[in-house]
């Protein structure tokens, strides 16, 4: 068994584990395929506090340093809403997904 | 040591001589003494373990899924509703892997409200995984549990030890309780590979796709086969080091006999008797024990019965709109097996605690001896019609 943060290589049965643990990273598993809204920063309104990155349940807002608004990360982002309801500011929107 | 216990002790002493390190436990009758004499243990230090009171079976699994998982050995102890009420968990603790172990007092299932003994309880947890043992004797009770950790800790399944409602658990029997120095020599302390390690941080049973799953699945087919020859060995090995020996069957007089019952549990220690008392009459009946239902005997299974003139069944259970559940595994055994395929009876009795006496197993023996053929799939014995 192979496996990086893309993808996660099994031949068989013989290639795992007995036990269905760390399989490798979920991180090649694109939860945000079933996103419905897609939560937007406006930058320009971003007084940097990071409330959104403690409260995703996702982990998917990345932290990149003090002076920069943090990042959301499309991939994983499931659309919940939280990070928008928590913004003290109300700078992230929730828009439309379009696909 | 020698002891006068009953079997709920019996599951006591053998948790204690296993040293497990967490039990989490809901008390239920008739599985309350069990625990109660373990929280006593652990209370006086006799037992260094961490006792949890829980407030649902459910939890009770998921907390012992949870010690087991960062490589504690776990014992936990339920019956009937309280088995239900894990279900859940159940499945969780066997696809995990982890090698707990748990006592089960087979009672039977409410509603009609009982206290009493039947196997619906386990026999209903048949698919989740689990190892069942079905314990004839106080005795068998103790080295079951013991044993089930030597195996469950090799092939990563859990094991279920089970008793009879009150014809174990509140009975008292003579016990040989081994020295714990001795059984340390037999049993030696857990080491998981993979644990719950904040040094090695891991996901456990995190979501799992179509590619995987199927293979998770098929490897814990192939660790129940194993468990198959594991079992044997360990039970072989105990009984070199304490006189003891287990298998997953138990044959009684099979060698020349043209009859052979099969019955679990004490339903076949009982049967021993009536055995004993025909071969006297000079009846050629011979008994098969089924100790391990899971993984089922079925090599043995073919192999005791093939060419018999005929087999009973003792169920002390039923699956409501097909039979007992051991008369249709044992019959299920043999399809495809080669050569003579006996005809074979299958009586239910016993339901809901209603003895299962000499009398009652030699009157299933005389009937099922006098007929060609069974009329039924089910033959049911003493209901008051
Ligand atoms: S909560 Fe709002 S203001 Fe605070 S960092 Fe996130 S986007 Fe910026
Ligand atoms: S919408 Fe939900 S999942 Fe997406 S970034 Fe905000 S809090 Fe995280």
């Amino acid at each position: 068994m192979k496996h990086d943060d893309k993808d996660i290589k099994i031949k068989g049965a013989s290639d795992m584990p007995e036990m269905p643990a760390s399989l490798g990273s979920m991180a090649h598993n694109k939860t945000a395929s079933w996103r419905n809204l897609k939560p937007v920063i406006d930058e320009s309104k971003c007084i940097k506090c990071f409330i959104c990155w403690k409260f995703c349940p996702d982990a998917a807002i990345d932290f990149i340093d003090e002076n920069t608004p943090p990042k959301i990360n499309y991939d994983y982002c499931k659309g919940c809403g939280i990070c928008a309801h928590e913004c003290p500011v109300k700078c992230i929107e929730m828009v439309e997904e379009e696909r | 040591m020698k002891k006068v216990i009953l079997g709920d002790h019996a599951v006591s002493y053998g948790a204690l001589l296993s040293r497990v390190q967490t039990i989490a436990a809901y008390p239920i009758t008739p599985q309350t003494l069990i625990v109660e004499r373990l929280s006593e243990m652990t209370a006086n230090g006799e037992l260094k373990a961490i006792f949890t009171k829980v407030e649902s079976e459910h939890s009770a699994m998921a907390s012992t899924i949870g010690s087991s998982a960062s490589g504690a050995r776990a014992f936990t102890a339920t019956s009937a509703q309280g088995l239900a009420l894990m279900h859940e968990m159940l499945h969780w603790a066997a696809g995990a892997r982890l090698p707990i172990v748990m006592a089960n007092v087979n009672r039977a299932m409410a509603p009609g409200w009982t206290i009493w003994t039947d196997q619906n309880d386990s026999l209903s947890a048949r698919d989740v995984g689990w190892m069942q043992i079905y314990c004839q004797d106080n005795q068998e009770v103790l080295d079951s549990i013991i044993l089930g950790y030597k195996v469950s800790e090799q092939v990563n399944l859990p094991t279920m030890v089970i008793l009879d409602a009150f014809v174990l658990s509140h009975t008292a029997e003579g016990v040989d309780v081994p020295d714990i120095e001795d059984v340390d020599k037999f049993l030696p302390p857990y080491k998981p590979e993979i644990k719950m390690d904040i040094n090695d941080p891991r996901s456990f049973g995190a979501l799992t796709s179509p590619d995987v799953y199927m293979e998770f699945r098929y490897k814990m087919q192939q660790a129940m086969d194993k468990a198959k020859e594991v079992i044997v060995e360990e039970g072989k090995k105990f009984g070199d080091m304490f006189g003891r020996k287990y298998g997953l069957v138990e044959e009684y007089k099979t060698e020349d006999a043209d009859t052979i019952l099969i019955a679990s549990a004490t339903v076949a220690s009982t049967a021993k008797a009536v055995i004993d008392e025909m071969r006297e009459a000079g009846l050629k009946v011979g008994l098969l024990r089924i100790r391990v239902f899971r993984p089922f005997p079925t090599e043995e299974v073919i192999r005791v019965l093939n060419g018999r003139k005929k087999v009973v069944v003792i169920d002390r259970n039923i699956s409501f709109g097909k039979t007992g559940i051991f008369f249709d595994e044992v019959k299920g055994a043999f399809y495809n097996s080669e050569g003579n395929k006996p005809p074979m009876f299958g009586y239910i009795a016993g339901l809901g605690g209603r003895d299962v006496t000499p009398k009652v197993i030699k009157e299933i023996m005389e009937d099922a001896i006098k007929k060609d053929k069974p009329e039924s799939e089910i033959l049911w014995k003493g209901v008051k019609l």
